[in-house]
């Protein structure tokens, strides 16, 4: 019998309707709620949980009491497994990560949580990329991959990944600076990675499939590029796990997923590295810029690769920049996003750009 | 009230033919006197050889109870997009059983198959007409297999000229044997998204082209049964680019007679005999994919050709041709497809061929009008199609949670086939009806009657779709477990124990 | 008055009036206003006109009648595609509408016909090979080796592929123009002269870390058997290369299969199972590997594989593992086979079923007696050598013309006067071997034919 682990996070989305972006912290969730701002996460979460209906005999429903997922499960007609305790007054972060945990412990098949890019951060703090999650989106940052794009979609993919079985994929965790994003600037972190049940736009192959196993066709991306290397020239490679699969492919496993790396000559010059450093490097020398997709919103500069300055992109030249991303990624993000921060450079990015999505493959995607 | 033949018992339908063998039993004889010894050392021959042992009333029950369980053009409608599954006239099979068709080798004197030689240059004239192309190599074995040639005709041309180009341009909504064809002839592949019209999308194939293109690849209508209306403007981006243009023929049933792939522009042109030319599919093959050029790539066209000497009137296999690629296929191609396309052409004559392409374009938009008049079923472009068309259940998968899959599952019950389901990918929950020429209308309101009854059951009776196909042979089977654990020969299933 | 202007077209045209009033647009043209004037056909394309079934029939039957076919005139042609018997029962059984006239069996739950007569013809083809794992057919002989190389290429990493040079050319055509996009080189190796087969010492020359596979034909393309194979497929191995083996599948009724000497790829030409030669096709690939897992997930094509239902309860088959396709296409060395020749293998599978192994074990007796009968005798007739080469041949062998000042042309123009067919003339492939020409004997010649055929012979070089 499959395991399904359920968080709701009440409060995630609270901040939306007043105008708040984001309930994160005490003081943020007061101002919410004085505002006269209501829960719209339990009416999420049921929309997902309705999906799931059909399963109710073949699953084991483990949830965290009350509103945080006990009370959703019950209405929709489940007789959850209701594991540990909810501290008096307001839930927290706390909350969702000890519910995590004992559902981890209990051996969950899967995590469906109900909230926002905090909430997913939260979870992913306990779970890291061990056990499957997928988000029921209920927040105002929704920026990391983990979401599906409805409540109802969400229910759905985890209907189908728990009677057939789905394949996974690595999803973006986005750490989106709330203090900067009330002040109406957008600063993003790539928090990590997390695991997450793939549903390709076609699950059965007809004459063809357009799905695929995300993993080989980031190592078949990998091996062209690295078939497109030339010596001599600096290659400044984005975080990512399809910038990863690169390193990888060259042998080198010390490359940082979450960072900035430089590669020349087929060997990793220098790890982690921030503007200043790549500016150094590329320095009278030919340089590509080799990034990836991050996040929900396909921004391929402005989130999560900062160091990747105007300065680095006019220096290395526009021409010189490769953009990867495999299938399912765009089927994700469909359109591509800039934002260096430079509104001029970004002009200039935007259009139809050839991006490598497989071993001798390309798919030309608009960048907005 | 359907219900599809089903021989069997709970946990199987018919036994395997390993399951019904019995040692000592024979299918076959023959006589037992022979000429000589046989000169094969010991240490080279078989011991033993492990096939079944049927007597021939067995072989022939056997097989025909399989047959029982499987659908056909001859018992039911066939919309599956992009296939044209088009009644096969039995005159066809009746010509191709001759002898003078089987019972002929192809290496002999070319003096003793001239009728052989005959059928081909007629046919391929005819084809040649039809595409606006000058000659068409007939010896493809199927659609995939004319466009690897194509393509290697492409790569030729190009390397001939000294100009080394390796790209490739595939629209986002082409079938998939188009970007592994293009892979297998060694190019690198550049997919193209469609706009929101459904048609290639121009400003991103601006963008695409450059002096690496050595060809664009399209199919016109598309594979989302609309017509590539600027596809004049297409091949003069292309060509101005110094690339060639392949027409992938699969929907030519869409066109044929009322227009030409040659005269929009393209180059190289493949034709999918046993769609178009309703050569029956056989299960999934044999098939034919004749290949057209225009004159520039003529001198690379495999051997041999067939050619016709008007003085004497005597047709030949010509090998002369220094600049050709060589050969693609054993022989001259499948030469018992190319006499029942020929028989068909025949059949037809050019205002029958006009005439079907008009029917044909006729009953999709009339299935297409009749099926959008329900809530789940929406047409994918808000446009007339040509021969095929594609609708998206997505409406009804966000009411019902009920998917395309479930609803091409359901139309089996039906003693229906489905039509082709999440292709064209660019299509959530797409569903591809191509209904052909040959259908009544009365068979076409029956169609439209049970999607109107899916639609309603998605509503009021979810559980007639999650539990469908339920009047077939036999219930959906695990793929999933086919996957897992592969059993994929008697031998295989004996070793997992499971015999 | 209501009427039909062809009888496959059942809307005549007042029925598409009323169905273009329900789409809502004025008439037919309408719906094709899309194409742009400058491309839309502005008269009757030049094709012939519309005929009668009667009419077609005298047409078509009158043109095929002008060839003359095998069973009006003994044949000793081969070279990759044979006339043998077809018991009449399978030519019924594959004229069944359900087999004939069906598609792909994408749709698993009413295809089980289809899906379930491949399964046997894989399980025969593998029985019959020696291997695990068959798929449900390729296009032919040459299509199938071409595929193989590619599958070597992606199993090793290597680009190297060896063929014997006595290969047949055609065949060795089509693997080049298969490989080439992959950037693999394909290798000839030489023969011994005496025997014709492959030359080990050649081979061991060609053999290094580069070689992706190794493949021969046995029996070869000029009807001598490989004696050595086992040897080959050990020295391929131990480079680290794959061994390829090509077959007419009749000899294995007799001879060890390729799958008991170390073949991991068993390519050949399926058509002499139950499929006429229809001058060159439909033909039938036959593609067979062994069973380890990294293998199968490599193998092109379509296959079918057995399952349940799912709910556990009923034995079923369906197209397996169709993940392979996105494997195999994330690769340089590809594949993009669609369509195959189902109805072909169809056809084999109740060939190879209706003969059992001691039919197929008689054919394959008939076969080489009747060759070794006509050999000895042609033999014994001056300025004649037969065969050429001094090894054991199966059901085809060559013949060579020496000393007489007689060409092979004017030898077969001389035997078509006599109402019979010579066999295949070997100059254009191999202008090295003379004036020689590769002569096959299967089970539907009688003694009359061949002696009927040394007769023919003698008098043409003897009187020349």
């Amino acid at each position: 019998m499959k395991k399904l682990g359920l968080v709701v996070n009440p409060i995630a989305g609270m901040g939306g309707r007043v105008g708040l972006k984001g309930t994160d912290g005490p003081e943020a969730l007061r101002r919410a709620i004085e505002l006269g701002a209501e829960p719209v996460a339990p009416e999420r979460a049921i929309a997902a949980l309705e999906r799931l209906i059909p399963l109710k005999d073949q699953i084991q429903l483990i949830t965290y009491p009350g509103e945080m997922g006990e009370s959703e499960a019950r209405k929709c007609g489940f007789d959850p497994v209701v594991v540990g305790e909810v501290r008096e007054g307001q839930t927290t972060a706390e909350d969702t990560k000890d519910a995590v945990r004992r559902m981890v412990e209990l051996g969950v098949d899967l995590i469906l949580f109900v909230g926002g890019d905090g909430t997913a951060g939260d979870i992913h703090d306990v779970v890291g990329n061990r056990v499957p999650v997928l988000g029921v989106p209920s927040g105002v940052k929704i920026y990391s991959a983990v979401f599906a794009n409805t409540p109802e979609a969400a229910g759905e993919v985890a209907a189908l990944f728990l009677s057939h079985g789905l394949p996974f994929r690595e999803a973006e965790i986005m750490d989106i600076d709330e203090e900067a994003y009330r002040r109406d600037e957008l600063a993003a972190d790539l928090k990590g990675y997390a695991s997450v049940p793939y549903e390709p736009i076609m699950m059965q192959a007809g004459k063809e499939s357009s799905s695929g196993f995300e993993t080989a066709d980031q190592k078949a991306i990998a091996r062209w590029m690295v078939e497109l290397m030339e010596r001599g020239r600096v290659y400044i490679l984005g975080p990512g796990t399809t910038t990863r699969a690169v390193a990888e492919e060259l042998g080198i496993y010390d490359s940082t997923l979450l960072g900035v790396d430089l590669i020349v000559d087929y060997r990793l010059m220098k790890k982690d590295v921030n503007e200043r450093q790549i500016l150094e490097a590329i320095e009278g020398r030919p340089a590509s810029i080799i990034v990836s997709p991050l996040g929900r919103q396909g921004f391929i500069f402005g989130r999560g690769n900062q160091q990747i300055s105007p300065g680095v992109i006019r220096k290395a030249g526009r021409k010189n920049i490769i953009v990867l991303a495999t299938p399912q990624k765009l089927s994700l993000t469909p359109v591509l996003k800039v934002d260096t921060g430079d509104p001029a450079l970004d002009g200039e990015l935007r259009g139809y750009i050839p991006v490598i999505t497989g071993y001798m493959q390309t798919h030309m995607v608009k960048v907005l | 009230m359907f219900r599809q033949a089903r021989w069997g018992t709970d946990s199987g339908l018919e036994p395997l033919v390993f399951e019904l063998s019995r040692q000592g039993r024979r299918g076959c004889a023959f006589r037992p006197e022979r000429l000589s010894e046989v000169e094969i050392p010991e240490n080279m021959r078989r011991t033993s050889l492990n096939l079944p042992e049927l007597s021939e009333p067995e072989v022939v029950r056997h097989y025909t109870r399989l047959s029982q369980m499987n659908y056909c053009i001859d018992l039911v409608f066939y919309p599956i997009g992009s296939c044209t599954m088009k009644y096969n006239p039995k005159i066809c099979d009746e010509m191709a059983s001759l002898d003078g068709c089987t019972q002929v080798h192809p290496d002999q004197d070319e003096s003793t198959v001239q009728g052989c030689l005959e059928l081909m240059y007629r046919l391929e004239r005819a084809l040649a007409e039809i595409t606006g192309m000058n000659r068409v190599c007939l010896h493809p074995a199927a659609g995939a297999h004319g466009e690897l040639l194509g393509l290697l005709l492409i790569r030729a041309y190009h390397g001939w000229r000294g100009d080394a180009r390796d790209e490739v341009i595939v629209p986002d909504s082409a079938h998939g044997t188009n970007f592994a064809s293009a892979a297998m002839a060694g190019f690198r592949v550049k997919v193209i998204p469609s706009d929101a019209r459904g048609r290639v999308d121009m400003e991103a194939l601006e963008a695409a082209v450059s002096e690496r293109t050595a060809a664009m690849m399209l199919t016109n209508p598309n594979t989302l049964g609309l017509f590539e209306d600027r596809i004049l403007e297409i091949a003069e981006l292309v060509h101005g680019a110094g690339g060639l243009l392949y027409y992938d023929g699969a929907n030519m049933n869409g066109i044929l007679g009322k227009a030409r792939p040659g005269d929009m522009g393209f180059d190289v042109v493949h034709l999918n005999l046993h769609k178009t030319f309703s050569s029956p599919h056989g299960g999934g093959g044999p098939g034919s994919g004749p290949v057209g050029v225009s004159e520039k790539l003529e001198r690379f066209l495999p051997v041999p050709l067939v050619q016709h000497d008007e003085k004497t009137g005597r047709y030949y296999l010509d090998y002369d041709r220094p600049d050709s690629i060589g050969k693609i296929k054993a022989f001259y191609g499948n030469f018992g497809v190319l006499v029942r396309a020929y028989t068909y052409l025949l059949m037809m004559g050019e205002e029958g061929l006009r005439e079907a392409t008009e029917a044909a374009v006729v009953n999709a938009n009339y299935v297409r009008k009749k099926v959008s008049e329900t809530r789940g079923f929406k047409p994918a472009f808000d446009c007339a199609c040509k021969h095929e068309v594609v609708f998206s259940a997505e409406p009804l998968r966000r009411e019902t949670g009920i998917t395309a899959r479930d609803v091409a599952k359901r139309i089996l019950d039906y003693g229906m086939h489905a039509p082709t389901y999440y292709f064209p990918p660019i299509v959530p929950e797409a569903l591809m009806v191509e209904p052909t020429e040959t259908e009544t209308k009365e068979e076409l309101d029956r169609f439209v009657r049970a999607m109107h009854e899916i639609d309603r059951d998605a509503r009021e009776n979810p559980e007639r779709l999650c539990s469908a196909p339920s009047a077939t042979a036999i219930g959906r089977l695990d793929e999933l477990r086919a996957a897992r654990e592969p059993i994929l020969s008697w031998r295989m299933y004996v070793k997992a124990g499971r015999s | 008055m209501q009427t039909m202007s062809h009888h496959y077209i059942p809307n005549f045209r007042e029925i598409r009036e009323e169905m273009l009033a329900e789409i809502g647009v004025g008439s037919v043209d309408d719906l094709f206003s899309d194409i742009p004037p400058g491309v839309r056909l502005k008269g009757p394309l030049n094709l012939p006109p519309k005929m009668s079934e009667q009419e077609v029939r005298k047409h078509v039957g009158g043109l095929l009648s002008k060839n003359v076919p095998v069973n009006r005139m003994p044949t000793f042609l081969g070279g990759g595609i044979w006339p043998h018997h077809i018991p009449a029962h399978v030519r019924a059984i594959v004229s069944r509408a359900e087999f004939l006239t069906s598609y792909t069996p994408y749709q698993a739950e009413v295809s089980q016909g289809v899906l379930q007569a491949l399964f046997e013809y894989q399980s025969m083809i593998c029985e019959l090979v020696g291997l695990d794992v068959a798929n449900a057919s390729m296009y032919d002989w040459p299509t199938a080796l071409g595929e193989a190389a590619l599958m070597c290429a992606r199993l090793t990493g290597r680009r190297r592929f060896l063929v014997p040079d006595l290969m047949s050319r055609d065949r060795l055509s089509v693997l080049r123009n298969y490989s080439s996009g992959a950037g693999m080189e394909i290798v000839e190796v030489g023969h011994d002269a005496g025997t014709g087969q492959l030359d080990l010492e050649s081979l061991s020359r060609e053999l290094n870390d580069r070689t992706a596979g190794v493949y021969i034909e046995n029996p070869a393309y000029l009807g001598f058997l490989e004696t050595r194979a086992q040897e080959i497929g050990e020295m391929a191995h131990r480079a680290g290369a794959m061994f390829v083996v090509g077959v007419d599948p009749i000899s294995l009724g007799l001879l060890k299969p390729p799958g008991e000497y170390g073949a991991d790829i068993v390519v050949g030409e399926g058509q002499p199972l139950g499929n006429p030669m229809s001058f060159g096709g439909p033909t039938l690939g036959i593609f067979a590997c062994r069973g380890d897992e990294r293998v199968i997930r490599s193998m092109p094509g379509r296959i079918s594989g057995m399952t349940k239902t799912v709910d556990g309860k009923t034995r079923g088959f369906v197209m397996a593992l169709q993940t392979r396709e996105q494997h195999i296409r994330r690769e340089r060395a590809t594949s993009n086979i669609c369509s195959n020749e189902t109805l072909c293998a169809i056809a084999a599978a109740v060939y190879l079923a209706s003969l059992g192994p001691e039919g197929l074990r008689e054919v394959a007796e008939i076969c080489a007696s009747n060759a070794r009968y006509l050999m000895k005798r042609l033999g014994g007739i001056s300025g004649v050598r037969v065969p050429i080469f001094n090894s054991p041949h199966f059901n085809e062998f060559t013949l060579r013309l020496e000393g007489g000042g007689i060409s092979v042309e004017v030898l077969n123009s001389e035997l078509l006067k006599a109402g019979i067919h010579g066999g295949k003339p070997l100059k254009r492939e191999f202008p090295g071997l003379g004036e020689a020409s590769l002569l096959c004997t299967t089970e539907i010649h009688a003694k009359e034919d061949l002696d009927g055929l040394v007769e023919a012979v003698s008098r043409v070089t003897e009187g020349g």
